[in-house]
């Protein structure tokens, strides 16, 4: 008995309601029978104050044919599961380089000798931001990291933000140019990003493991992109969408056609708000290195789940700690090589 | 007057409506009716009503209006950067709007040239480099271009600025960029949107004499947008004026400042120093007779104010008028003084009526 079975009686669905036909009892139906210490007792009347929502369950309750809120998970859960091996036909191949460039890109930055590495990160470092100060802090920092036996872990780290970010740009600018070419196109488009930044970063990680086994490296792959390419899409649709509209029209006065446009003017004027853009997918990739670690990425994250797993406190203080340095590191890099881009133009 | 040159681009009944239902509201439109009802009863914005304008080769026509008066919509329809609701737009025969986006793109690289009001130079590229912009666009080497595009800097005169970028120069040297980049793409038309009204007064001036200079040697086919009429009259060959989309007068500058047929215009032309802009030409008596008592000769083409000037404010006196060394006419300096007052002031009858 419960207390929407008048309700159903009224509107004369009991038959349609039918018979229990037991199922699995849910939680609150079994706190419910060992409190009051056995089923088929007459129910006290339920105080108007305490009147339940009339949700799937209470429903339920009353009526068998309404299905329970656990059998609706179940289906979403059946339903994924259900497509899941043609996902996988579709999504395997398509993510297949992805997994293929973060191992072989993994392997490349482990095989190359620290004696080497260092000196190519200061050449690369000098190249984009021509800056002493932050050759300087680039130098010290992994010398620092090397010093306290991090390297390995650092390098691995950023072996996958150097990937996905590199993924990020090539899908994400594209879109976002698409984006600022088509009102429709944003129109759509926006949502899903707002989706991709406000899902939990756990969420992504579901249905991955589902799709792909924990061992496969375009897991956390596909998670870090999903995360991390929102900012370069919207900041490039921005970028584009706020070239001075006194220059277009210039240019197609003077009878450019869209390609020119494009590569001629729109990027070009674009490019520091593109190259925000980079910087804030850097950021973000580095922020779910720690998540992705979860589903065997390597790297700093490792040691900070292990830090979290054993209570190892200063293991994952010190990861963490090479994590912030990274991540100043690589902002004071991109950002320098932005500036360097917007004294050049202004 | 010199004999008519022949059209170079020829405006045909050309109408723009802004709205989300320009063709039914042609009709309207059509139908008489005008743009505060238009808008009113319909929500469309009558942008331009049945242009008719004929711009000649070699000759600067500037079309002058007040702002909304739809002068840049119509500039805009010549290249095509908006598209008309009605009418027709010929350019050396061909009618524009017939053209696909090939023949569109041909025709903005290669016929027409554009100045604008701000400027709009490429600011990630050097003064150099916009200035060969055209060329560039056309597919032409960068060596071309530069070669191209330095000889115009030098002509407008920017040398040694070619390798700064626009916005380390001032305001009236970035408009001669702008000019530079019309002129080096050696297009016959140049459409001059508001080109110098951006411009400090005295910036103002000396890019007006640079572009009647540069007009005396190169007869360019110059469609000029200002709503400065003291611009349009020392600018003109012919003069277009717009008001709510519509052209209200077109003729010689001087015709128009005799002859106003609109209280529009009156207005306009009340306050602008007449000594200065009207030529002894407009004002003289078309004759070969010898006259008698004649005090001196005078050129056609001086104005006004240098002939008072001269004649040291007697208004008894009379003038030969000579043009390239022979007499057309004779001028009274009674005539001089009564063209100086505005035709509303000299007319009793317009003035009781309004």
């Amino acid at each position: 008995m419960a207390f929407y079975d008048r309700f159903f009686e009224a509107f004369g669905l009991e038959d349609w309601c039918g018979e229990a036909t037991g199922g699995p009892m849910t939680m609150a139906e079994l706190l419910a029978q060992s409190s009051s210490g056995g089923a088929g007792e007459e129910e006290a009347a339920v105080p108007f104050m305490e009147t339940p929502f009339p949700s799937l369950d209470t429903l339920h309750g009353s009526c068998n044919t309404i299905p329970r809120t656990r059998d609706m998970t179940e289906a979403v859960e059946q339903s994924f599961i259900g497509i899941k091996d043609e996902l996988r036909f579709v999504l395997d191949p398509i993510t297949a380089p992805l997994g293929w460039l973060l191992d072989q890109t993994l392997i490349w930055f482990q095989i190359i000798p620290w004696f080497f590495m260092i000196p190519i990160l200061m050449l690369v470092t000098w190249f984009s931001a021509r800056s002493l100060g932050v050759l300087a802090l680039v130098t010290g920092s992994f010398l620092f990291m090397a010093a306290i036996d991090h390297y390995d872990a650092a390098i691995a780290t950023l072996s996958i933000v150097f990937v996905c970010t590199a993924f990020s740009v090539v899908l994400g600018v594209p879109i976002g140019i698409a984006m600022s070419k088509s009102n429709t196109l944003q129109r759509i488009t926006i949502p899903i990003l707002d989706m991709l930044q406000t899902l939990p970063t756990f969420v992504y990680l579901i249905p991955l493991i589902f799709l792909f086994s924990v061992t496969e490296s375009k897991l956390y792959g596909i998670a870090i992109i999903l995360y991390a390419i929102v900012p370069v899409i919207r900041l490039t649709d921005l970028g584009i969408r706020l070239v001075d509209k006194d220059v277009i029209e210039a240019a197609d006065a003077f009878g450019m056609s869209n390609r020119q446009k494009l590569t001629g003017v729109q990027i070009p004027l674009a490019l520091p708000n593109i190259m925000a853009g980079i910087n804030q997918t850097i950021m973000m990739s580095l922020a779910m290195v720690v998540i992705a670690s979860l589903v065997s990425a390597p790297g700093l994250g490792r040691l900070v789940l292990r830090g979290i797993n054993n209570l190892e406190l200063g293991v994952g203080l010190v990861a963490g700690f090479c994590i912030v340095i990274l991540a100043i590191l690589l902002d004071r890099v991109t950002k320098a090589a932005l500036g360097r881009i917007n004294t050049s133009e202004h | 007057m010199t004999d008519q040159k022949e059209i170079k681009v020829s405006i045909r009944n050309l109408y723009k409506i802004f709205g989300s239902d320009p063709v039914a509201a042609l009709e309207h439109v059509r139908e008489g009716l005008g743009k505060p009802e238009l808008l009113e009863h319909h929500g469309h914005v009558l942008g331009l009503q049945d242009i008719n304008v004929d711009i000649r080769a070699g000759e600067i026509t500037v079309i002058m209006g007040l702002s909304g008066s739809g002068k840049s919509t119509l500039i805009r329809h010549l290249n095509r950067l908006i598209e008309p609701t009605a009418g027709e737009i010929i350019v050396n025969g061909e009618d524009v709007l017939s053209y696909n986006e090939t023949q569109l793109h041909g025709l903005r690289q290669n016929t027409m040239s554009m100045v604008f009001q701000k400027f709009a130079l490429f600011p990630h590229r050097t003064v150099l480099e916009n200035a060969g912009m055209a060329r560039r666009v056309r597919g032409e080497t960068a060596a071309a271009a530069d070669i191209e595009g330095q000889k115009w800097l030098d002509r407008v005169g920017l040398e040694g600025y070619g390798g700064h970028y626009p916005n380390q120069l001032s305001g009236g040297m970035q408009q001669r960029v702008g000019i530079a980049r019309a002129l080096a793409s050696d297009s016959d038309i140049m459409l001059m949107d508001e080109a110098f009204s951006a411009l400090d007064p005295l910036i103002r001036t000396d890019m007006q004499d640079l572009l009647l200079e540069l007009q005396r040697e190169l007869h360019k086919t110059i469609v000029f947008i200002t709503h400065d009429l003291d611009e349009a009259l020392k600018l003109a060959d012919h003069l277009v004026i717009l008001k709510d989309g519509a052209v209200i007068q077109q003729g010689e500058p001087q015709d128009i400042l005799l002859h106003p047929n609109d209280p529009y215009i009156m207005d306009f032309i009340a306050d602008i120093n007449r000594a200065r802009v009207l030529r002894v030409r407009s004002v003289m008596e078309e004759t070969t007779k010898k006259g008698t008592k004649i005090a001196g000769e005078v050129d056609a083409n001086s104005n006004l104010e240098q002939v008072i000037a001269l004649s040291e404010g007697d208004t008894n006196l009379h003038y030969r008028v000579m043009q390239d060394g022979k007499q057309v006419g004779l001028l009274h300096m009674r005539d001089l003084v009564r063209a100086l007052v505005p035709v509303e002031a000299s007319d009793p009858a317009r003035r009781l009526s309004a």
